[in-house]
């Protein structure tokens, strides 16, 4: 485990930006099936979620398993972020056709996207103020208060990504229910029983 | 229609029928171990010749017509599909319509050792749908047998399905065992299931948005990564055809 420790973050930023290579090779070498359009947007979006759950796995992996990732979490987030924004950019421009009238009123209209759009700026506004230099302009406190919009941003991504379906697909029901794990990890009662310190999160 | 009808693999491999799971790809994946020979279908309820009827008795090989339709899916995506069938008007007069018959409800097969989601409670199977009448007896409305030239593949509702192109598709019920005449508005499955979202008409409307997604506009599959949207027509572009069926009804309403 010390092994893994002692990686530098740029492991982390070149594993993550294999899907994204995957997906490109996928879309040149034609291996995306019927409608790519939809094949390009679905995977941007998943892969966005698993990069939030990634990151939210390191305080629960530091407090049980005593092994600390923390500083894989930063370059986590910020792939969640940049895959957030992706997916939002290929569903304006390859689903949407940049029709921007369209676009506007169904972001206002639609609970899906009305959530997906919030979800990324507050994904946005996280990766804006992750820097070491706006951490201490921040403060700790202010910093912390203001990253715990990740608790919201995680459990409503899922939520955008299941209300698009007809019917509850098993899959993001599933991820869901590992959201709602993870941030269970953070509830004052269940922090108490695995031994956290108050005030860490 | 002059648009360029969508390739066999495209319709093939691309498509809802979720007896074979939820994914676009799963009908083409699973919809192999189908039985459709032997294939009967019931038609009963208000009419003279009540029976089992055979795919060969509905459409006998030199009634097949080829019909070029565009299909609408709910979803806001479209194909252009050459189908090869029969009208629906011919089935029901072959059959013998009574007086008193105002709507036609359809059932699709139930066999859950071949159709893996129906073996899970996800839906309230057998798959139900339902016309009106004279929307069924519409020359538009046809029974399809086939596609591209050849008998009509498995995933897509071998070996006879419904074909009513101004409805979102899902009004288009895939291999039918049943057909009942009756005197009754009969019950849908997804207006069942969903009723806020998906009507019993269910006919393409692009002033009428799904409570979750617009449909002004569609997606036509195989346009390309940029192939953009194009708008919707009211009745998927058959309003000419088809509108006087609905004067004086309030479509916001009925949708």
């Amino acid at each position: 485990m010390d092994r893994i420790r002692r990686l530098p973050t740029g492991v982390v930023w070149a594993l993550g930006t294999l899907p994204l290579a995957l997906l490109v090779w996928d879309t040149l070498a034609g291996n995306l099936g019927i409608d790519p359009v939809r094949d390009i947007e679905h995977r941007l979006g998943r892969t966005a979620v698993y990069f939030l759950l990634a990151s939210l796995c390191i305080t629960p992996i530091l407090r049980m398993a005593r092994v600390n990732l923390v500083k894989f979490r930063r370059p986590l987030g910020l792939l969640a972020a940049s895959y957030a924004g992706l997916h939002m950019l290929s569903w304006a421009v390859l689903d949407m056709g940049l029709l921007w009238s369209q676009m506007l009123k169904d972001i206002a209209k639609r609970p899906y996207l009305t959530i997906g759009m919030g979800v990324l700026v507050i994904l946005l506004v996280l990766a804006a103020t992750s820097s070491n230099a706006v951490i201490r302009k921040l403060g700790p406190v202010r910093w912390r208060a203001i990253h715990r919009w990740v608790y919201l941003a995680a459990p409503m991504a899922v939520f955008h990504w299941l209300l698009a379906y007809k019917i509850w697909p098993g899959k993001p029901l599933m991820i869901l229910l590992a959201v709602a794990v993870l941030l269970a990890f953070r509830l004052p009662l269940l922090r108490r029983r695995v031994g956290l310190r108050a005030g860490s999160d | 229609a002059v648009e360029e009808p969508n390739s066999f693999e495209q319709i093939t491999n691309y498509n809802n029928f979720y007896e074979f799971g939820f994914g676009k790809t799963d009908p083409a994946d699973n919809a192999g171990q189908l039985t459709t020979n032997p294939w009967a279908v019931e038609i009963g309820g208000l009419v003279d010749r009540p029976g089992s009827y055979s795919v060969a008795d509905l459409a006998p090989e030199n009634a097949v017509e080829e019909r070029i339709y565009r299909l609408r899916c709910v979803e806001a995506w479209s194909m252009v599909i050459p189908w090869l069938g029969v009208p629906l008007a011919g089935v029901l007069q072959k059959a013998g319509v009574q007086p008193g018959a105002k709507f036609v409800a359809f059932e699709t097969l139930y066999r859950p050792e071949e159709m893996p989601e129906q073996r899970r409670n996800s839906m309230d199977w057998p798959y139900r749908e339902g016309l009106r009448l004279d929307e069924a007896m519409h020359p538009l409305t046809i029974l399809a047998i086939g596609l591209y030239g050849k008998p009509i593949p498995n995933q897509n509702g071998a070996p006879i399905r419904l074909v009513v192109p101004w409805k979102y598709g899902f009004k288009s019920i895939k291999s039918i065992v049943k057909i009942t005449l009756t005197d009754r508005q009969p019950v849908t499955t997804w207006q069942s299931m969903q009723p806020r979202e998906y009507g019993f008409y269910a006919n393409v409307n692009p002033t009428v948005d799904h409570p979750r997604w617009s449909q002004a506009t569609e997606r036509r599959i195989g346009a390309g990564l940029l192939g953009g949207r194009q708008e919707t027509l009211m009745f998927n572009g058959y309003g000419d055809q088809v509108a006087q069926l609905y004067a004086g009804m309030d479509l916001a309403r009925d949708y």
